[in-house]
């Protein structure tokens, strides 16, 4: 009795277990019971069951309650595909004046408004690839078929590559320096010279539509959101959705509303990309103190000025960390959305990963990381750049970037005129070196593979047979044995013992959503993953972050390691594992892995450098050595900023769990790539999405509830 | 005399949701506790005074008082619950958005406590930045301001970025940055509290040099007595937003008008703050060869005054005789008990 007043929590965690336990054992598996429940195919099948709902017929196999609850939301997909159907082609039809036919036609004003978005993001993308590759796109959206057809000279010849490598060179010398001007100009000859220009510039066509607009929307609405608490309410429970939606799920109802093509695929990456610029924004603004706020109203700033002015260059650094996730995401996006048509890099990377062949994989996935590094480090450049006011600078001086730039340009079509006598049986390489007509280390890659699988073959093997044997396959059943009922209580009363009422009710919310979908058993296969992969992630994280940590240098070298692996899109993580483990569970889990471990070392650095100088000192006058004052100080008070290390982790490894369904996998995000080749899979994707968002949202609010109550005990804000 | 530069009467700031109306209810008979009990809370409470031109008035309480308040409410960074505000005459609650902002842009110079510096501007942006704001080119606002970094030393350091530079030197950007649009009306939000010590006397030394050059209209918020001292014409004491005295600093320490303000000037060093004129006598008999200018303080006389046996002369700016100083007298002020001078 006194040891249960002494250890109240224990006590209680301790029951909240039993009762669990007591749950499993009591609830057997029914006889009917198969792990793929056909409903979520919509296949018919005489031993289902049905109920009607909304007028809609929704089947599934019957189970014992207390094993799976009934899929009460099975309708919402099927509801949801229709109203999307009903809006792009019934609702509210408006009369548009048609300039070929000479005739008004009625067309719902849904379809109108994508039809004219699409065809804005298609200019500018177009604009955009016309200027780096040639074409005439452009021409013919101002002009017509006829005129270019009577003008063939307007055809716009595209930039030669050496004028665009010495453009990006010179510019980043004049945004940073030489280091960056150096990178620029490597960076681009890697491409030219490997024979990726051409989806490179797709590519970079797509993030330079992409990044800006996410950039301006995001700030926008960030903005508006700090003006206005209504905007704020109404915005931020999308955002919690958007953030931990995987970017997938969002492919499939675009699809239906935008179609197919790099202009969807703009409009998808937006999507994904403004909720993290959004919260950025507030989160900079929030931070300004209130007295540079009343400086910039006492130096007489009218709204405008003081917003622009006073609020957002202050708020500058976390904006800035804001536009480096507006790239991270865009350059991921540019690989997903390939699966919707858009053409660039990311096409040929999954074409090369479908086709097995790792080298190609390689050099196209290296070239979206450089890419990705470059416009990361520029714009960062951009906004820390200052203008010098007392230099007394000639025309030369001030003008000289031009001038060079404009002196490259003459030179650059001087040598691509020049190569066009010199390979004139070949291809021009001073122009433009053809997709898969450079230099290609594809073959050595490849064989590098084959031989390390050769070579290893037994090994990997081994290790691989073990773990899906012995850990993969044991867990997996685990999870899938334990009851929904059973699984709830445990969530819920979680919730209940960190955060209170508040928390236990969201909790149970959120796991009644994915309870009542279809897809419960899919969601215990994916968080049967997610658990493997940030369990070993965070083990990972931590050793490595704390290892780091005991020395300046390699702290900052670890922190500048997650920056650069944080920049690479999520997809180029498949390449080296699908190397070497092929087409198993177990690559998709070392890629997780590997994703995951970033933010884990990540905030595992942070909080320990996050504990006060003071403190340090303080634990060396007490004596204590090195270790003990790593366990009895630095952790306990690092240890809520590294547990939101964890949240991240949590939601970077749902992330890559799903995309891992593309080497295939057996969970949630198998289902969503099987939504994207389906007519009526929009409301299927979607709802997947949010069972996805949910499983996350329901650990992060779990672990936001637990963090805010140490962080009051420990009296650290 | 001429119209004083502010002018405020009976202002109160209350913060609370139904601020307005309880305070209409009270029919301007403000308690603070009724207040609070129905969620209300009361930053100034009736206060009502002027500055004329040329003048300072420094603004002394402890924190909480209402002092930074009542110095928003003047410069409109919020806007007062009831009263009028005169800024020359122009009714400041009745200015629209723009004239507010004409009056800021060319009026108006204000310096923060913790700086507010611009963190991505050198030291001259920021010191150029009400200029820009007011749109004036960039070559201008950029010499104006170099002229502006020349007046508070810090020539040399103009490309500096704030956190590349010391507290002091932060504070003295600060006060270029809002003098650079030459206002006729300086406010002070304890500029030096967040100083050390000695920098805090240097700073107040440069300050008076500055006002001595400008001669600007100032409110000064402080909660330093010995400071308010130092550079006040005239100091407003307040306590839980009620002005309990407003007078010269001479005054204050000869005669506290309460016992809280009477707490303040106990442990105030006299012949540091009060000037001859303050304790001399109005008969001119048996006068003695010194004479002592009415302008003096105290402590610089105090020695040449008791060497002497006579009573001493005092004289005015035109070394007329106007009264006299009993050596006894000094030595009553500086060492006699206190209560005797009540």
């Amino acid at each position: 009795m006194e040891l249960l007043k002494k250890y109240p929590k224990t006590f209680q965690w301790l029951f909240l277990l039993i009762v669990f336990f007591a749950l499993c054992f009591a609830i057997d598996v029914p006889e009917t019971y198969k792990f793929i429940r056909g409903q979520a195919e919509f296949v018919k099948d005489p031993n289902q069951s049905s109920y009607v709902f909304l007028g809609k017929e929704v089947r599934y196999y019957a189970f014992d309650v207390f094993w799976r609850l009934p899929p009460l939301l099975g309708w919402l997909p099927i509801w949801i595909n229709d109203s999307l159907f009903f809006l792009m082609n019934d609702w509210m039809p408006i009369e548009i004046w048609n300039e070929d036919t000479q005739e008004f036609k009625s067309r719902p004003i849904v379809l109108q408004i994508s039809r004219n978005l699409t065809a804005f993001m298609t200019f500018l993308i177009e604009l955009i690839r016309e200027i780096l590759l040639g074409g005439l796109e452009t021409i013919v959206a101002f002009t017509s078929w006829d005129w270019i057809d009577k003008n063939p000279w307007a055809e716009l010849p595209g930039l030669p590559w050496t004028i665009v490598a010495a453009g990006a060179a010179l510019l980043s010398y004049k945004l940073s320096g030489k280091g960056l001007a150096l990178f620029a100009g490597l960076t681009m000859v890697y491409i030219s010279v490997f024979g990726q220009w051409k989806p490179s510039m797709q590519t970079l066509s797509f993030i330079l539509v992409a990044a800006p607009l996410s950039f301006i929307f995001g700030l926008g609405l960030g903005i508006a959101a700090f003006k206005s608490k209504r905007v704020e309410k109404a915005l931020y429970p999308i955002l919690l959705v958007m953030q931990t939606m995987p970017q997938y799920a969002v492919l499939v109802p675009a699809l239906v509303l935008f179609g197919v093509g790099d202009h969807a695929a703009v409009i998808i990456t937006m999507v994904v990309a403004i909720p993290p610029m959004i919260l950025l924004t507030l989160l900079g603004l929030r931070a300004v103190p209130p007295e540079v706020i009343e400086a910039g109203r006492m130096s007489g700033c009218n709204n405008f000025q003081l917003m622009f002015k006073v609020l957002i260059p202050t708020a500058r650094r976390d904006i800035l960390i804001g536009v480096n996730q507006v790239i991270m995401v865009c350059f991921s996006m540019a690989v997903i959305s390939a699966f919707i048509g858009a053409k660039g890099l990311g096409f040929n990377l999954l074409l090369a990963l479908n086709q097995l062949n790792i080298g190609l994989a390689l050099e196209a996935g290296l070239c979206i990381s450089l890419i990705a590094i470059l416009l990361d480090k520029m714009s960062l450049a951009w906004a820390n750049k200052q203008t010098d006011y007392f230099g007394n600078l000639t025309f030369y001086q001030r003008n000289k970037n031009l001038l060079f730039f404009g002196v490259i340009f003459v030179i650059g079509i001087v040598l691509a005129y020049i190569g066009n006598y010199l390979f004139k049986d070949t291809f021009n390489y001073l122009f433009e070196i053809p997709h898969n007509k450079g230099i290609s280390t594809a073959d050595f890659w490849n064989k590098g593979v084959d031989w390390i699988f050769d070579t290893f073959f037994i090994y990997i093997k081994a290790f691989n047979t073990w773990l899906i044997q012995d850990v993969l396959q044991p867990m997996r059943a685990l999870y899938l044995r334990m009851p929904a009922i059973a699984t709830i209580v445990l969530v819920v009363g979680a919730g209940y013992l960190i955060g209170g009422l508040r928390s236990a009710l969201v909790v149970c919310a959120l796991t009644l959503f994915i309870a009542f979908s279809p897809w419960w058993d899919r969601a215990l296969v994916t968080a049967y993953m997610a658990t493997f992969g940030v369990i070993v992630s965070c083990i990972i994280g931590f050793t490595v972050g704390t290892l780091c940590f005991q020395n300046k240098h390699s702290a900052n070298f670890m922190l500048g390691v997650c920056d650069i692996f944080q920049t690479f899109p999520s997809f180029v993580y498949l390449i080296p594992v699908m190397m070497l483990f092929g087409i198993t569970d177990t690559s998709v889990l070392i890629a997780v892995i590997v994703y995951a471990t970033i933010p884990a070392t990540r905030y595992t650095i942070e909080g320990l450098r996050s504990v006060p100088a003071g403190l340090h000192d303080a634990a060396t006058m007490s004596g204590v050595n090195k270790f003990q004052r790593l366990t009895k100080i630095e952790f306990p008070l690092a240890f809520p900023h590294m547990m939101l290390g964890i949240n991240q982790t949590i939601v970077f490894a749902l992330f890559m769990v799903i995309i891992g369904a593309f080497i295939g996998t057996e969970d949630l995000g198998q289902y969503i790539l099987k939504a994207l080749s389906d007519k009526k899979g929009a409301g299927i994707g979607l709802t997947l999405g949010i069972c996805v968002a949910f499983i996350a949202l329901i650990f992060d609010n779990l672990i936001r509830a637990y963090v805010q109550k140490r962080k009051k005990h420990l009296g650290i804000d | 005399m001429s119209e004083p530069v502010i002018k405020c009467e009976n202002v109160y700031k209350i913060f609370g949701a139904n601020a307005q109306k309880m305070l209409q209810d009270s029919n301007g008979n403000v308690d603070a506790k009724t207040f609070q009990e129905n969620g209300c809370i009361v930053g100034v409470n009736n206060a009502s005074f002027e500055v004329s031109k040329g003048e300072m008035l420094v603004v002394m309480g402890l924190s909480g008082s209402g002092k930074s308040t009542l110095l928003r409410c003047i410069s409109r960074l919020t806007d007062a619950t009831g009263g009028k505000i005169f800024i020359e005459g122009q009714d400041l609650l009745q200015l629209n958005n723009k004239d507010l902002i004409d009056l800021r842009r060319n009026k108006m110079g204000m310096v923060f406590q913790s700086f507010a510096l611009l963190p991505h501007k050198t030291v001259v942006e920021n010191i150029a930045f009400p200029l820009q704001i007011k749109g004036i080119k960039t070559e201008d606002s950029i010499s104006k301001a170099m002229d502006m970094v020349k007046l508070v030393g810090l020539d040399g350091r103009e490309n500096y970025f704030p956190r590349e530079l010391s507290g002091g030197q932060q504070q003295r950007v600060g006060i270029a940055r809002s003098l650079a649009v030459e206002p006729d009306i300086w406010f002070l939000d304890e500029p030096f509290s967040a100083l050390d010590p000695l920098i805090r006397k240097e700073m107040q030394d440069e300050f008076l040099r500055l006002q001595e050059k400008l001669q600007k209209t100032i409110m000064f918020i402080t909660h330093d007595f010995d400071e308010a001292l130092k550079l006040a014409d005239k100091i407003a004491i307040m306590k839980d937003g009620i002005i309990e005295q407003l007078d010269t600093p001479a005054n204050i320490v000869l005669n506290p008008a309460t016992e809280y303000v009477r707490k303040f000037t106990e442990e105030v060093p006299r012949e540091k703050v009060l000037l001859i004129e303050d304790v001399m006598e109005l008969s001119k008999d048996n006068l003695g060869d010194l004479k002592v200018s009415k302008d003096e303080i105290i402590e610089n006389v105090a020695e040449k005054i008791l060497t002497q046996e006579k009573i001493v002369a005092v004289v005015d700016n035109n070394n007329e005789i106007i009264g006299s100083i009993n050596p006894t007298k000094i030595i009553n002020t500086v060492f006699g008990g206190r209560k005797n001078n009540n």
